[in-house]
């Protein structure tokens, strides 16, 4: 191993570990059992709707005809498209190629800031059309008619469920889009080798996780029961 | 008491307490050894903030009607005192404090894997405990460490969310320790250290960190949602507005019943230790004692629902729990038979390590056992919501995990401070807080068959007199409880200096320095013994 | 974490059975399947959830060790979601009696 390939192993090497083998290992065991405890944590919130659309399960078809299927469907693809940049992100701190890694991540926060652009004008929709529980609870006209169908009375809960599990997602999309962004910075200042891109890594694995929330959100908040 | 020598400081050799001074080495410390002394100095704040409101709880129950405060307030007191003993006490204890020290000793690592997520576990824990202690001085929270609904999310007008946003916060503590020890054993352990070379306090901590890493973002959840309930009313747990109040309950139990097996494995994993030592034996059965743990860790994920046989659970889903909740017994009772097996024929001494664990030993049995009474659908009809079921987890959690938490304080003490406790102080101090404990508690047993209910501020006046013995016994566990906290702290300066390995123990962690230096050992250990390699026919301590 | 690098033709082709299966779930959502609608979502999204999983996150190459903790925590869930339904699922079975509906009037004073 030359000299400049053993600087580059030992910069990013931690004290308690022997080697960066073992270190990279631990770092991936780590982030792996970190997305467990978040497969648990909006796992509840799953497990929750599943009780309460088993039980209204008119409620929840109503209200989920109110959501737009063409933005939920668009949105869908836009945060696939940011997995795509991701893993190409991934694959160009493994090659080695900064400029690419640089663009990967920025196409991804930008596909990530669309995502959250279209969820904002959506939540926004929510209160022009008064069926924000709690906050604002009004629904009248067109929305009431397409409410009424699966029943007004639990209505409230299906709202609840959207707002609480897109909400927890959109929170989670932000952490990662500031994560995504310290990368780039550290990218840009040449932290990364094909060595050492653990930090790239581990961004990857939590921005695909994010994703694949959402891979269940869609289906289970705008397709309940079909439209047909 | 043996002479104490006053050694001067400055000749003491390099170890992690003398490496550096200043607050700033100790709160930006990233020295596993001196952020377990964080949670030490921390834990025992809130044990004893805990244990407060259980004093009053006991002075005012002296007399049917209530001696000290009124009912509102007595509610309080026993929802801060369950909420601050488990969150802020038990959970932590010996995790955070023992398995912190210990985890990387005893692999042969210089560090935890993640040394910063180590770091910021404590201050999350201390961020969580300061908006938990915040809560109680701003009016206190009524509606008992369950926090059932609806009362709890729609009709109490105490703290609710911020002690929710303060358990929530800690719970993250209690995550990231859990991930930081499963990769710590599977990843860093030293040449030769095979999973089952390992010694049985790893074999706990892992099952432990099991069940931290996969409950306890479900309990982050629940207590979101309650918060988000208490604050919005939307109806998710409130059945006049069609929600189901039982779901929380289902959520919550989900994490809270595996918790309690967060608080017990560790304590087991202690006992096996000293238990070895003591009889100067190898644990008999070291394999079944190990998938015990493991064994324990996943049943208790299976048994939520034996909380809820009474508040309208199906009769169903209540069978399975219960026949769920029979077999998780088979496992810890496995272990007890194994100590048992191992103390048979031993050469045993009676320090106070050793009168803890055996305390242990008999005090959880008690409390395992009638924990079967309450797995049984029929008699938990009875013995539900009522004093049998206090002392049943008392039994377990006082007299198992605080007595198991004591031992190994006791027994890795001389490692952790390079100082001696006054021995026969320490046996003193251990049957007292036997008798004081027993005293306090059996009597509740009789109470809860007699019908006495908990969460009561007042009570018939037949049942004084086992109340009256319960506060009685409470007053000797409580001097009982300082005598240690008083040697110890008096060791640190006083005590002799202890040698590398005082016990004559196997295991890793005796093979450095007492205290060890902050790298742990100046070269990685190679392990070529099976754990407990004592020989036989050695003389009880060296 | 040396995993070997995947060429980016396989990541655009995952990318574009991703868009396929999208597009699958949200045309099948206006054909009246009945129960089956719901059955059909979560079979689509279980499939790019694989996809995400083995592809994207590397999994195709992981140790065992990874696989195993992703299977755990799958389990894990579907233990919360299966016992809490059999609760309210089999509540039915043994219904209460009718003088304990809440809507009833009082019977003592």
């Amino acid at each position: 191993m030359t000299d400049a390939e053993a600087h580059a192993q030992h910069a990013g090497l931690a004290h308690q570990f022997e080697d960066l083998e073992q270190q990279q290992e631990a770092d991936a065991l780590g982030i792996w059992l970190f997305l467990v405890t978040e497969i648990m944590f909006f796992g509840g919130l799953f497990a929750a709707y599943a009780i309460y659309r088993w039980l209204y399960f008119g409620v929840f078809q109503g209200g989920s005809h109110i959501l737009d299927i063409r933005l939920g469907a668009a949105n869908t693809v836009v945060l696939l498209g940011s997995s795509l940049t991701m893993a190409l992100s991934v694959r160009s701190a493994q090659t080695g190629n900064r400029r690419a890694l640089v663009l990967f991540l920025v196409a991804t926060m930008i596909l990530g800031g669309i995502f959250l652009g279209v969820k904002a004008y959506e939540y926004n929709q929510k209160f022009v059309e008064h069926v924000v529980p709690s906050l604002d609870w009004a629904p009248e006209g067109q929305t009431l008619a397409r409410l009424s169908p699966g029943g007004l009375e639990h209505a409230q809960i299906y709202f609840f469920f959207y707002f609480a599990m897109t909400g927890l997602h959109a929170l989670h999309m932000i952490i990662g889009m500031g994560l995504l962004l310290w990368l780039v910075l550290r990218a840009r200042k040449d932290s990364f080798t094909p060595h050492y891109f653990a930090p790239v890594e581990v961004v990857g694995l939590y921005w695909h996780f994010v994703d694949i929330v959402w891979i269940f959100l869609f289906p289970l908040l705008y397709l309940i029961g079909g439209r047909y | 008491m043996s002479t104490a020598t006053l050694e001067p400081r400055v000749h003491a050799p390099r170890n992690y307490l003398n490496a550096d001074y200043g607050w700033k080495s100790w709160l930006f410390t990233l020295d596993h050894k001196r952020i377990a002394l964080l949670y030490l100095v921390s834990i025992t704040f809130f044990f004893v903030i805990g244990g407060s409101f259980a004093v009053l709880m006991r002075i005012h129950l002296v007399e049917p009607q209530g001696a000290l405060v009124q009912p509102e307030t007595y509610n309080k007191l026993f929802t801060l005192h369950g909420i601050v003993m488990i969150f802020f006490f038990l959970i932590p204890s010996i995790p955070a404090v023992l398995g912190n020290f210990l985890v990387p000793l005893m692999v042969g690592a210089r560090d935890l894997a993640f040394p910063k997520l180590n770091l910021l576990s404590w201050y999350i824990y201390i961020v969580g405990g300061l908006f938990t202690l915040y809560s109680a001085i701003a009016g206190g929270v009524d509606t008992g460490w369950t926090f059932y609904t609806p009362y709890s999310s729609t009709y109490s007008n105490t703290q609710v969310t911020a002690v929710a946003i303060g358990v929530f916060i800690t719970g993250f503590s209690s995550i990231l320790t859990g991930l930081n020890f499963i990769v710590t054993i599977h990843k860093m352990r030293a040449p030769g250290l095979t999973w089952f070379r390992m010694p049985l306090f790893l074999w706990a901590m892992y099952a432990t960190s099991i069940i931290m890493v996969l409950g306890t973002p479900v309990l982050a959840i629940t207590i979101f949602l309650l918060a988000l309930e208490h604050l919005f009313h939307v109806g998710i747990f409130s059945p006049a507005l069609g929600g189901d109040p039982l779901l929380f309950q289902h959520l919550f139990w989900f994490y809270s019943h595996p918790a309690v097996y967060i608080m017990i494995l560790p304590a087991m994993g202690v006992v096996s230790e000293i238990i070895a030592c003591f009889a100067r034996k190898r644990i008999f059965g070291y394999k079944i004692v190990a998938f015990s743990s493991v064994a324990i860790a996943v049943l208790g994920f299976l048994v939520w629902g034996h909380h809820m046989f009474v508040t309208g659970q199906s009769v169903y889903a209540g069978l399975i729990f219960s026949l769920l909740s029979f077999l998780v017994a088979i496992p810890s009772a496995i272990k007890v038979f194994n100590w048992t097996a191992t103390l048979y024929k031993g050469s045993i001494s009676y320090d106070a390590p050793m009168l803890y664990a055996l305390g242990f030993i008999g005090l959880f049995t008690m409390g395992g056992l009638t924990g079967l009474f309450l797995a049984s659908l029929a008699t938990d009809v009875h013995l539900n919501g009522t004093y049998f079921i206090v002392a049943h987890f008392h039994y377990i959690m006082v007299g198992g995990a605080v007595m198991g938490y004591l031992g190994g304080i006791h027994f890795w003490w001389p490692k952790i401070s390079g100082r001696k406790y006054p021995n026969m102080w320490a046996g003193i101090a251990a049957v007292i807080i036997f008798v004081g404990f027993n005293l306090t508690f059996f009597p509740q047993f009789i109470l809860g068959y007699l019908g006495m209910p908990r969460r009561y501020a007042f009570y018939p006046a037949e049942f004084q007199v086992l109340n009256v013995m319960s506060s009685a016994g409470a007053t000797v566990l409580g001097v009982g409880y300082l005598i240690p906290l008083i040697y110890l702290i008096w060791s640190m300066r006083y005590g002799p200096v202890a040698e590398p390995n005082p016990w004559g123990a196997t295991g890793l962690e005796w093979q450095t320095s007492s205290p060890p230096p902050t790298e742990n050992f100046a070269e990685i250990p190679v392990v070529t013994e099976e754990a407990y390699a004592y020989a036989p026919e050695e003389a009880a301590g060296d | 974490m040396s995993q070997p690098i995947v060429p980016q033709k396989t990541y655009l082709m995952v990318f574009l059975c991703l868009i396929g299966l999208t597009i699958l779930t949200t045309g099948v959502a206006f054909i009246d399947l009945g129960p089956y609608n719901t059955v059909a979502a979560l079979a689509i999204a279980f499939s790019k959830m694989l996809l995400v999983i083995l592809f994207f996150m590397g999994v195709r190459h992981s140790s065992g060790l990874v696989r195993v903790i992703l299977v755990a925590g799958f389990f894990w869930l579907a233990l919360l979601i299966a016992f809490t339904m059999s609760d309210y699922r089999t509540r039915a079975w043994t219904p209460a009696p009718d003088s304990w509906s809440s809507t009833a009037p009082p019977t003592h004073p």
